[in-house]
């Protein structure tokens, strides 16, 4: 990637080999007064006209309530943020659309079905799409008068998505594709106008994705899945009967299909973590409030030591992702930018600047998923007996939270692909992974350096035992790479264990590095909560760390080489005492006093 | 027609509400300020009447530099320019003051605002600026039509509904559901930016009041549920431990 004249072109999954400066990344605590105007109209969208009748569109009584929601966002330019302006929408940058993704991510069934039709239902058209198809279908795509849906999904063909068996044949006069097959768990099925389809073309290797609209015919679905969440977001199975389409609504190349549904998905499974973050902040608030207000023994539950702990750590959780996640975001817009002053054109731009940061997006979409797992969880049990009663709002955050470990592929597909990219990064030579792992393999073997003076400077601690995480990441990634070699891949225990090394890595890195940046605007008195959160998190991802790590080199190592690597983990993994509780008690006592998240 | 909107910049009704400098002053620290909800109410009128009537919406805002970006969610709501006097908002009399000299020099055929500001609910505003520019006020109003030189208003009064016309000029302290309240769309707010907003010095006036200290209410006591069979017990501790009877 080019270098631009401002900052120095971060390349993508390169944070576990470089230190990244705290002024290097962007900060939420930077958002623009017209970008928090914006997250604030969603938030009142959300709050005036979605949550009033979330009951109603579980109940799914009325089928047209979703989709005049979806007209009302529509009225608002919700649905049109990633567009260009040249086709009715507002070609706001990445972050800004990450941001109103969060901003929508606490609005449950519709926060699906928003982010289905901006995202997988539009991005392949507008990314993909040539110009008279992007003239047609965007501008109405924008504004809500079509919604669309994305079936990639069969019941034969979840995960292993180019497993695919719908079959696209050309009619013998040319001009149109016939589609036939069975696509599942098709969101926004029920009163979608325009359908992403992805379909096999002859023996193709790969397949290929068609714009086809309902009115083409052949097209006949089933009844609403009954779903454990999201009950009120359309979810169905379609069939395509002769489903005649034009040839023009081939969507870029045959067999570009699957590259399409790839790097779309590389796109929806950040905004993913973006809307998990919503959906967080709406809990750990209404969590903190029940815990303000519910009182046994005399006084507030949010007094007790036990819900403190739940709070704060709801709380640095949330923050973490949050941090991660704006990081990610900024960094794909700056390799947009670089990439347009280049020469490239924008949609390739984009397509080409998320894949970049491609790693950073599937960890985020695991690490978004699983926090809000984690807060949802909480959450009911901050609520008691009232968190299982369908009558108090922990229950449906609990149930609708589920899904998000599922779709844009599961988070053990993800887990998979982030070590699978990093390692053909390095395989390609596009990171250079391998100087700094052999660096830590002659640092094992050489005696620890424990003369240098302790730097005593806000963070510097803190950053020596990030440098040394990712030296254990480097190490254990290293070892297992050389001993298994082309088996790694079906070891997938170790590769789950080595993601969550990554993720670990990358969150707590990102973490420290907003505050250490926040601390330089606003000085340490000043975030002395936003330090006890980043080192509250680093010290979780330490323990992690060094279970996972344990855990992989038990499983590929042996004798001396065990004997070696364990000694290594344990010594990069070593970290000062830290009063954990009492750091958790101050930044659960802020949240507390100001009955919201804070940050 | 010309509609002057005047908002207040005021604490979400969710905000804790704290004191500082010896109780005195107001503690801002991590209040979140919107635009008065019955000021929202009669900028939606004002860009309902805009878009219906063809008008020009000018918002205004006596305040300090913190809150522009309250007046610029204004803009984005769909105001065509905004003015600020740039003031501490001290008392209802020295908003007035300034209200009332930003429309003498406008002269403007509406001049709307909420009922009440939701921070201090003085409530005198209207009354004051209507008093000092010689103009009918009608407060609080809950519908506004206007027909040709006319504002056709309902108006709520003890027990009913008043039905009150007048002649433009005039002044209004209007509340729901007077329109339907509005939240910014993304053109709105990507074209506030553009959208002029003057920032105006405030004309000098008598200091009127002087804020001695604040203080919060007393929290609320606990509440205890006595059975509804049992009278005595509640004689009994209304007796012994309220010492009321
Ligand atoms: C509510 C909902 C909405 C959806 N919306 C859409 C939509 O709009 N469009 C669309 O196309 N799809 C949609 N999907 C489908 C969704 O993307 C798939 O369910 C998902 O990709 C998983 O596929 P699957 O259900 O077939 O599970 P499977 O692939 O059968 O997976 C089952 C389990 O096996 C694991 N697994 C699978 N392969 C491997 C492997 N190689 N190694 C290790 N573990 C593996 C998985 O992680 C998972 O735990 C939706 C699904 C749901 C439930």
């Amino acid at each position: 990637m080019e270098m631009t004249d401002k900052k120095r072109a971060i390349k993508g999954g390169e944070f576990l080999i470089r230190e990244t400066e705290a002024k290097e990344v962007f900060i939420p605590e930077e958002w623009t007064e017209e970008q928090k105007m914006i997250a604030n109209t969603c938030d009142e969208f959300i709050e005036h006209e979605v949550h009033p009748v979330v009951e109603e569109l579980d109940s799914h009584k009325n089928p047209d309530l979703m989709p005049q929601l979806m007209d009302k966002a529509g009225e608002l330019g919700l649905l049109g943020t990633s567009v260009p302006e040249q086709f009715g929408g507002f070609g706001m940058d990445f972050n800004t659309s990450m941001l109103v993704s969060e901003a929508t991510g606490g609005g449950h069934s519709f926060a699906v079905a928003i982010s289905a039709h901006t995202g997988i239902g539009t991005l392949p058209i507008l990314y993909y799409g040539n110009e008279e198809q992007k003239a047609k279908y965007l501008p109405k795509l924008a504004t809500g008068e079509w919604k669309a849906a994305y079936c990639l999904t069969e019941p034969d063909s979840g995960s292993d998505a180019n497993a695919a068996k719908t079959k696209a044949e050309l009619t013998e006069d040319g001009k149109h594709y016939l589609i036939n097959g069975q696509k599942m768990w098709i969101t926004n099925g029920g009163f979608a106008e325009v359908f992403i389809v992805f379909a096999r073309i002859e023996d193709d290797k790969y397949l290929t994705a068609f714009i086809v609209e309902k009115g083409f015919g052949g097209i006949t679905m089933n009844e609403e899945e009954q779903k454990m969440g999201i009950k009120g977001s359309s979810t169905r199975q379609i069939f395509f009967n002769d489903c005649k389409v034009p040839v023009e609504n081939m969507l870029s190349e045959r067999q570009n299909g699957f590259k399409i549904a790839v790097n779309i998905l590389n796109i929806g499974r950040i905004k993913l973590g973006a809307a998990a973050v919503g959906a967080s902040k709406k809990t750990l608030q209404r969590a903190t409030t029940y815990a303000n207000e519910r009182k046994q023994f005399g006084t507030s539950i949010s007094s007790f030591g036990a819900i403190k702990y739940k709070i704060a750590e709801m709380t640095t959780k949330l923050f973490a992702t949050e941090s991660a996640l704006y990081r990610a975001g900024q960094n794909i817009d700056d390799a947009y930018d670089a990439l347009i002053a280049g020469g490239m054109d924008e949609a390739k731009a984009k397509l080409k600047a998320a894949e970049e940061f491609a790693i950073e997006c599937a960890i985020l979409k695991v690490h978004g998923s699983e926090t809000l797992d984690y807060v949802v969880d909480e959450g009911v049990q901050i609520y008691g007996g009232m968190g299982f009663s369908a009558e108090a709002p922990m229950e449906r955050a609990y149930r609708d939270a589920r899904i998000n470990r599922i779709f844009e592929g599961t988070n053990e597909i993800n887990r998979m692909l982030m070590i699978d990219m990093l390692l053909k990064r390095a395989m390609k030579g596009q990171l250079d992974v391998m100087k700094p792992a052999m660096a830590v393999a002659k640092e094992l073997t050489s005696i620890p350096d424990f003369g240098a003076a302790e730097d005593t400077s806000l963070f510097a601690q803190e950053k020596k035992v990030l440098k040394n995480l990712k030296k254990s990441g480097l190490m254990i990634a290293g070892a297992a790479a050389q001993r298994l070699m082309t088996r790694l891949k079906d070891e997938q225990e170790i590769l789950m264990n080595l993601a969550d090394m990554l993720i670990e890595v990358y969150v707590a890195e990102s973490t420290l590095l907003r505050v250490e940046k926040l601390v330089g605007v606003k000085g340490e008195e000043a975030c002395a909560t936003h330090i006890d959160m980043a080192r509250i998190y680093l010290y979780h991802a330490v323990d992690k760390i060094n279970s996972v790590g344990k855990e992989a080199i038990y499983a590929f190592a042996q004798g001396d080489e065990e004997r070696m690597l364990l000694m290594g983990l344990k010594r990069f993994t070593k970290v000062n005492p830290f009063n954990l509780k009492e750091a958790r008690r101050r930044v659960a006592d802020l949240v507390i006093a100001e009955n919201q998240y804070p940050f | 027609m010309k509609i002057l909107v005047c908002i207040s910049h005021v604490p979400d009704t969710t905000s804790k509400i704290a004191f500082t400098d010896n109780n005195t002053k107001f503690d801002t620290s991590g209040v979140q300020f919107v635009i008065g909800p019955y000021d929202d109410y009669a900028l939606a009128r004002a860009v309902e009447l805009k878009a219906s009537h063809g008008a020009s919406v000018t918002v205004l805002n006596v305040g300090e530099a913190s809150t522009e970006p309250t007046i610029r969610k204004a803009l984005a709501i769909g105001a065509d320019e905004a003015i600020r006097v740039n003031a501490f908002p001290s008392d209802s009399h020295f908003v007035a003051s300034q209200i009332a000299e930003v429309a003498k020099q406008g002269s403007y055929d509406l001049i709307l605002m909420g009922r009440e500001s939701i921070d201090f609910n003085g409530g005198m505003v209207h009354g004051m600026v209507a008093e000092m520019l010689g103009m009918p006020s009608v407060s609080p109003v809950m519908r506004l039509d206007i027909e040709g030189d006319l504002a056709k208003m309902s108006r709520e009064i003890e027990g009913g509904h008043e039905e009150v016309e007048v002649k433009l000029p005039f002044v209004a302290g209007c509340q729901e559901p007077i329109a339907e309240w509005k939240i910014p769309n993304m053109r709105g707010i990507m074209s506030a930016r553009t959208k002029p907003l003057n920032v105006l010095e405030p004309v000098e006036v008598g200091e009127f009041s002087v804020v001695e200290n604040y203080e919060l209410p007393p929290a609320k006591g606990e509440v205890r549920m006595v059975d509804a069979d049992n009278v005595e017990e509640l004689v009994r501790l209304l007796k012994e431990e309220a010492k009321v009877l």
